[in-house]
Formats: C-alpha cells, structure tokens, sequence
C-alpha cells in the first residue's frame, strides 16, 4: 500500500529533512520525490510505502499536518489510489 | 509516478472547489420484518437497521482519513413502510418514530423510506401512510418521506396527486413554528428510482438485493473551475470539459463505494452521477450555468445551458462507473444552492422556467418556498403538471415545494445546514384549477408506455 504525502507553501529550508525525519521515524519507506514550483507555490510530492508503518495513518496524518501548520505549509497524506482511480483510465 | 499535475489537480479540487463525496448510503430491505403486530416489526426494524449499518458512519469517515476526501453525509434508505403498514396495521408514526430512534443510534443524518408507491393505485396500508405523513414529520427530525404518484407506464393517480396537495399543506402547517421544515423532508415523485442515494427521495425498491451501498456524487463547482479556465470555447468544448471533469467526479466515486461495500461486506450498487448543489459559495450548479454565459440562471438560454450540462455529466460519468443508477443529472433545488437563491430573489429565476429546466434535467420542482396561502389544489395542479413531463419524458420527475405558512412574497424561509434558505416565489394562482383535480382517477399511461 503506498500513500502521496503533498506538501504545499512557501519555500523553506529543512522541509525535506522534516517530513522525511518523522516518516523514518515511524518505519515509512519514500520510494519516490518530485518537487517543482507551480504558480509561485512550493509543491513537493513523496510516493511511500506505508505497508510496515509503526503508526495509524490518521496519526501519520496528524503529525504531519501539525507540522505543516507550525511551518505555514499544507501537508496532506492520501492513499495513491484515490490519484490512479481519477487520473487513468 | 504520478503526475505532479494531475495530483495538484486533485487536491485542488477538494482543497478549493467543494469536491466531496455528497453521500454514501445504504440501502435496508425491510421485508422480513414484516409482522402481524406493529410493536414487534419496530423491533425488528430497530434490530436490522443498527445490525446492518451500525458501523456505516466509522466507515465512512476511516474512508475519508484514507482517501483525503470529504465524505458528507452517510444515511439509510429502507424498503417503503407502507409495506409493512399494510401487514401490521395500526399507527404508522410508529414505523416514522422506530427509524428515527434507529437513526440516532447509528449516527446517520437522514433516513429514508417512509413512502408508498401509488402510482396505479392504493394498496392496503398505503392510505394510512400518506395521512399520517404530516404528524410523522413533525415529531422526526430525521426521516424523510416520498411518494411515487405517477409512471410512464402507468400514469397517474390523480386521487393520489389531490392527496398530496392536502398532505403537504397540513405538513408545512403543523412545522409552521420551525420554518415548515416538515415539507422539506416529502418528496412526491413520477418514476421514482428504486436505489436512489439521495435524500429526502431515497428509499429502497423491492427489486433491491437485502441490503445495498449506493453513492452519489457531487461536485459543481469542480465543473464551474474547469469551465473558468476556458472563457472563449465553443459550446463543443464546452461540453467536452464537463465530460472529463465529470469522469474524474465519478470515479472518485466509484472508488469509495467498492471501498465501502468492501469494508461493510456489502454488495455495491451503483453511483449516481449528480451535480449535487450546497449553498455553500463556489458549490452552485446555477453558476456553472452563468459561467457558460448567461447573465443569470433563469433567463432566456438557461433550459438550453442546462440541457447541455445535464448530458455531458451523464456521457462523462458513465464511463467512470461500472453502475450508474439513482436520479443521476444535475440538480436544480432552489434553496440549495447559492446562485439559485439569488436568481430567485432577485425575479430574474420563474417557477416557469424552473418547470421547463425539469424537463431536460434530473429531478423536478425541488426546495422551491410558495407563498402561505397557496391551496391544496394548486400544489396539487403543480404536481400533475411536474408528473406529467415526467411520465412523457420517460424520466424521473419530483416536487418538494414548502407552503411559508403566514409569509408572503417578499419573505424567506431558513432551513439552516444542506437545505439552505429560500424566498418565496410567487405562483400563478389567481384561478383555480380545482375542478380539475377534484375530478380524480387516473391519467391514462402514455402511448410512449407501450414498448413491446
């Protein structure tokens, strides 16, 4: 099972090495990052693997979302499918 | 990997422009708790429903944590209780307080089901229902009620029409303190669905497997920002933007109701492929109306706007899903959605032109507030006209108008929530067509009917 954790804001220093830092802590392994700049905003995608997770998603959703709003930055963790059911066909 | 775009479009849509999952609902088949004695089918009822989708509403929101999708209402349709009334007799408001205790206890927002189907004629126990209609909304807060009078194939009852034109008057009259809300939660349908998702017309059909999750759909203004993006397109592409906006909708769909049907061990029925409107800004079906070019919704050129909407969200959506059913078009209740409101306010949005939108989209005359004295026999002229395009059009027709008892032109009603607000609308009601309906019996079947 893999999870899209999006991240969206202003761009700041250390937002990779924070979000990366609190999956490593709950043994979620990032298969894939893309980050690029869309009309003026920061955009960073992480694909994970959430399989062997230590903790709930809806805690990994919890604490990342704390984090975002300390930073100013919009952090959301989504199940993939909700992406491949709406984008191909 | 996914496309960074295509997931910024995503997230945009639900972040920004209202996408969300309007409804998942489940569908209980009462039949087997028919009984003899009305005490012991309320228990059996009470028993089934809590068994069955006890656990609906934890399903739904662990769906939303998953998927980051709003997922709004969660709600129960149950086979008609006129049904059952025919086998038990006695108090139908029985059956109305059982399903409200039921509701309350699994945490969904609306149930529905407190409905018979007269489109031919009455049954036993389908009279008792219809007249308890009234008191059963009243003490409810919860339950909501629909009636199917009339069907292409077989026409319409016009004693049941007549009927309904009392029923609805005496609804808004004894919830006069609250706004009349009672006649917010009656619906009276021509060729009602069997598994419709939505509330307040939900119920579930005999034709219906025991038990069934349906879905419906929203997303209005998901098309309106789409349509945004392209201010200069010929109405070709116009209709090609909403085709894929809408395929996207429904496949979110389809994807949470095979979760859910999955996880509550469920079969999954069909989506219904609606633009489901809020009054929440920027959630308007009028405005993507008025985003195609018109001024504002109602005037000249809105039957034709809608008419094109209708049918691209339909051809987009169908593909998406594996099972289209329920109303499935765009929705045009008044009080529901913001850019209606304002049409209706400001005189521009007719009950003319709302009736002649009827015909080339789903539903009908839906949250539309009349003056206070409007009679019986006018609500009930309104539903035979509103059922007959139904029954002509080979296509699914209703009426929810709310009676503001003691208001006039000129005031507004405030339901609060989903059902918004609306202000009332004159009608043309300086004649009578009480004859007419004092006549009864039955409008023949169409000649459209005979197909075999």
């Amino acid at each position: 099972m893999r999870a899209v954790i999006s991240v969206i804001g202003k761009d700041t220093v250390g937002i990779l090495a924070k979000v990366s830092n609190i999956c490593a802590d709950n043994n979620i392994n990032i298969v894939d990052v893309t980050q690029s700049v869309l009309q003026d905003m920061f955009v960073m995608v992480m694909l994970a693997e959430i399989d062997k997770m230590s903790c709930s998603l809806s805690s990994l959703s919890e604490t990342l979302g704390k984090m975002g709003s300390e930073m100013n930055l919009d952090i959301r963790v989504m199940h993939e499918d909700i992406f491949n059911s709406m984008h191909r066909i | 990997m996914l496309n960074l775009n295509d997931i910024m479009e995503t997230i945009s849509m639900i972040q920004n422009e209202n996408l969300d999952i309007r409804t998942i609902t489940m569908g209980i088949s009462l039949l087997d708790c028919a009984d003899s004695d009305i005490d012991r089918a309320c228990e059996k009822i009470y028993e089934k429903i809590t068994r069955l989708a006890g656990k609906l509403v934890a399903t739904g929101d662990e769906i939303e944590e998953m998927y980051g999708i709003p997922i709004i209402n969660k709600r129960v349709s149950v086979t008609p209780i006129a049904m059952l009334t025919a086998v038990s007799g006695g108090d139908p408001v029985k059956y109305a307080l059982t399903l409200e205790r039921a509701a309350n206890e699994i945490g969904v927002n609306f149930i529905g089901g407190y409905s018979a189907l007269v489109h031919k004629g009455f049954a036993a126990g389908d009279r008792e229902l219809i007249d308890s209609i009234p008191e059963a909304l009243s003490v409810t807060t919860k339950v909501c009620s629909s009636i199917n009078v009339g069907s292409t194939k077989a026409g319409i009852n016009m004693d049941a029409v007549g009927m309904m034109g009392k029923v609805i008057r005496r609804a808004a009259e004894i919830t006069a303190d609250r706004d009349c809300i009672g006649c917010a939660k009656l619906v009276v349908f021509c060729n009602a669905p069997e598994d419709n998702p939505f509330m307040a017309g939900a119920f579930h059909g005999v034709g219906e497997p025991d038990c069934v999750i349906n879905v419906g759909v929203s997303g209005p203004g998901v098309v309106r920002a789409a349509l945004e993006k392209c201010p200069d397109g010929d109405l070709s592409e116009v209709a090609d933007i909403i085709k894929r906006t809408a395929f996207k909708i429904t496949r979110m769909g389809q994807l949470v109701g095979t979760e859910a049907s999955k996880r509550l061990g469920v079969p999954f029925g069909i989506v219904d492929l609606s633009l489901a409107p809020t009054p929440a800004v920027g959630d308007s079906v009028a405005h993507i109306l008025e985003e195609m070019g018109l001024e504002i919704c109602g005037i000249h050129g809105t039957t034709a706007a809608l008419a094109l909407l209708n049918d691209a969200v339909k051809k987009g959506g169908v593909m998406a899903s594996s099972h289209v059913g329920g109303l499935s078009g765009a929705f045009i209740p008044v009080s529901e959605d913001a850019g209606m409101i304002d049409a209706a306010r400001s005189g521009d949005l007719s009950i003319e032109k709302l009736e002649a939108m009827t015909s080339v989209c789903s539903v009908g005359l839906d949250m539309i507030v009349v003056p206070g004295d409007t009679t019986a026999d006018v609500i009930s002229a309104i539903i035979a006209d509103e059922a007959a395009i139904g029954m002509v059009n080979s296509k699914t027709t209703a009426v929810r108008l709310i009676p503001a008892i003691g208001k006039d032109v000129g005031d507004e009603l405030e339901f609060g929530g989903l059902l918004g607000s609306g202000p009332v609308m004159p009608l043309r009601a300086r004649l009578s067509p009480a004859k007419f309906i004092a006549r009864g019996g039955r409008i023949p079947a169409p000649l459209q009917s005979l197909k075999n």
